[in-house]
């Protein structure tokens, strides 16, 4: 629990202030800390005077750490497809793996997937776990679960890394439970710490207002799932070498009690708005339907694709597919262009990795424009229109 | 149908800031909600209860405040409430809370479904409905966008994924997580507001669940914070000046060079 040094303590209030729980007061000229406390930590940091402490009693070990080595990458298919997140992870987990002077392993599970394991070496893999199992056709959390963890159980990698996906963060978090250890969803950063070699891992909370970063010590696997576009991938080289490991599992294992009847992809729009170039984005300020009709037309122009803030998904002017932030998808486009989005940091956390943000808004104030390589403050039925008539001049030219 | 819906109180997250001056988090006037998806979860219960029969009982784990919201979620139509509070769940990570809540689940028995929000606003890591249903022994289903088809016995229902959706069909008990496009909730009704008022919650604690003290809390998690801090943005704010049509002529001059480069506007 949080201790307080009452004799230390001179009731300066900067940890009433800080704490996000409203868990701690001043009285009597010192803090107390109430019901609502949650050991975060976050008033143990800020006290100048070092009144402030959480006992912590240190958990034994799960069984000698130094058993488990190496590192590991979920490679995520779907449809017969490798999703990109896969091969940002390799980048990622190359780094991590190149620090602790250890191999780096990726884990492919579905049908018919041998094939991409070829592409996984080429990225950075030393090894490719492959189950190749009609089992493992359609995802269901029990088969890819157990299938992963059978794996994890044998060969005891030190972190695993998967991707912050729909797949992801469904079944990676029953992965971590059967294997009892602690997991952090959807980071951000990942490091290791030059002490211990412990993995350093870093992700928003409070909807992207603060970041956290959070460590797993007494237990291995360290497990993370981790946000797609953020890490960046190596550059493909056909001459690596690797050894792929074809795996059979007792199909008992691969039986899921969720059957998937129909797998659908729906066509959420023309471009894929996670690999598109050019994003246009559209906000409140849009004020309707017909604003996003005006949003649609640049994207045309552009070629790119159309994005929405949480304000007009949650208006009902566009579907939820389209929504950029920490609730929606994150995007990395060489441009964004921001029409009439004011940037709560929902959203910024969605977006700024962008390489050039326009922002177009009616207010000077507008958070948006902190993030903006190039900022116009004006109208956006005013401005967006005369943008769409310059390029389509040019492309008639 | 017995469904068991877990909500959580948490801090409005659009009004949690970090001050950049003193970066300390600024907690004014913010708000204890009801985590916004567990309220599409809770509806969904009130939902199904309406069309099969049965019985929807919310339970949170949540210092002595949760009360209120478990409040509200009977005013909107649960029947029963169960406020798992105890000063020794302090601190807990998503594997300590799963831990404590599948000891309460166990307690109160006899349940066919039970639904969850996706994730909680506050901590985003969508991790306690899937460790929950494994610590319970009972399938999951994530991300669940519309419930098709509920036989008593087995339930056919969408989940969204990255590319569409998937049908997927499962036997009872079960454990989904739902998002927001599942249902519009609705408002508490005067009747539901009274019955609020006066039901009975039930109240219990780690020695009621009858929980290993070395599985609760800061002790019985797996991770821990090291660090909080505030997020880097890029400061780059560069703003254009000029008449609306000069300014638009400069973005055009910026911004073609770039298009120029993707092999976009090419003609």
């Amino acid at each position: 629990m949080l201790h307080i040094d009452i004799e230390a303590c001179i009731g300066c209030g900067v940890c009433e202030s800080t704490c996000t729980f409203g868990a701690i007061k001043v009285e009597d000229g010192h803090a107390v800390v109430g019901d609502a406390c949650t050991l975060c930590g976050s008033c143990v940091d800020v006290c100048e005077v070092g009144a402030l402490s959480i006992e912590r009693e240190e958990k034994a070990p799960q069984g000698n750490l130094a058993d488990w080595s190496g590192v590991w990458v979920y490679a995520e298919c779907r449809h017969g497809k490798l999703a990109p997140v896969a091969l940002e992870l390799l980048g990622a987990g190359r780094k991590l793996a190149e620090k602790r002077g250890v191999p780096l392993s990726a884990v492919l599970l579905g049908s018919k997937i041998t094939g991409m394991a070829e592409a996984l070496i080429a990225h950075g893999a030393d090894k490719v776990f492959v189950v190749d199992d009609p089992a493992l056709a359609s995802f269901t959390d029990d088969a890819y679960g157990n299938a992963l963890s059978a794996l994890a159980k044998k060969h005891k990698p030190e972190i695993i890394l998967a991707g912050a996906t729909a797949i992801g963060r469904s079944f990676i978090p029953r992965v971590a439970t059967t294997l009892g250890t602690g997991l952090t969803a959807d980071c951000t950063d990942l490091a290791i710490r030059d002490e211990d070699g412990a993995l350093l891992q870093t992700r928003p909370a409070f909807g992207g207002n603060i970041m956290a970063t959070i460590v797993c010590p007494h237990t291995r696997p360290q497990i993370s799932t981790v946000r797609p576009l953020v890490m960046k991938p190596l550059a493909g080289d056909g001459g690596r070498k690797g050894e792929i490991i074809p795996v059979h599992l007792d199909p008992a294992f691969l039986k899921p009690r969720v059957k998937v009847l129909e797998s659908v992809v729906e066509d959420l729009d023309r471009v894929n708005l996670s690999e598109a170039d050019i994003v246009v984005a559209g906000g409140r300020g849009l004020e309707n339907e017909k604003g996003f009709a005006m949003i649609r037309e640049l994207a045309d122009v552009l070629g790119g694709a159309v994005a929405a803030s949480r304000a007009a998904v949650d208006s009902g002017w566009i579907p939820y597919p389209h929504q950029v932030g920490q609730t929606g998808k994150t995007v990395a486009p060489k441009v964004y262009i921001a029409c009439g989005i004011s940037g709560a940091i929902q959203h910024l956390v969605g977006m700024q990795s962008a390489d050039t943000i326009i922002a177009i808004n009616r207010d000077a104030d507008a958070p948006i424009f902190d993030v903006a390589t190039y900022g116009i403050v004006g109208d956006v039925f005013e401005i967006v229109p005369m943008l769409i008539e310059k390029f389509k001049e040019r492309k008639s030219a | 149908m017995k469904i068991i819906v877990c909500v959580k109180q948490v801090p409005d997250a659009k009004d949690v800031r970090l001050d950049p001056k003193t970066n300390t988090l600024a907690r004014d006037g913010v708000q204890s909600i009801m985590n916004p998806y567990d309220r599409h979860a809770l509806e969904e219960a009130v939902r199904l209860k309406e069309q099969h029969g049965g019985t929807v009982t919310v339970l949170s784990m949540g210092p002595p405040q949760a009360e209120d919201m478990l409040r509200e979620a009977v005013s909107c139509g649960a029947d029963e409430a169960v406020l798992v509070s105890d000063r020794a769940f302090a601190g807990a990570d998503t594997w300590a809370t799963t831990y404590t809540l599948s000891m309460a689940i166990k307690k109160i028995d006899d349940f066919d479904l039970i639904l969850c929000g996706k994730q909680a606003i506050d901590g985003d890591t969508a991790q306690v409905g899937p460790g929950l249903a494994e610590r319970l022994g009972i399938p999951f289903v994530a991300y669940v966008r519309k419930i098709n088809d509920c036989t008593g016995d087995t339930i056919r229902a969408e989940r969204l994924m990255d590319d569409g959706y998937d049908l997927v069909e499962v036997g009872l008990p079960a454990l989904f997580t739902v998002v927001k496009e599942i249902n519009e909730p609705r408002i508490p009704s005067l009747k539901g507001k009274m019955r609020a008022k006066k039901i009975d919650i039930t109240k219990l604690t780690a020695v009621d669940i009858e929980a290993d003290p070395e599985q609760l809390g800061l002790k019985g998690s797996t991770t821990q914070v090291v660090r909080v801090f505030s997020p880097e943005l890029r400061g780059e704010r560069a703003m254009l000046v000029g008449t609306p049509s000069e300014q638009v002529s400069q973005l055009y001059e910026k911004l073609s060079p770039l298009l120029s480069a993707l092999g976009a506007v090419t003609k």
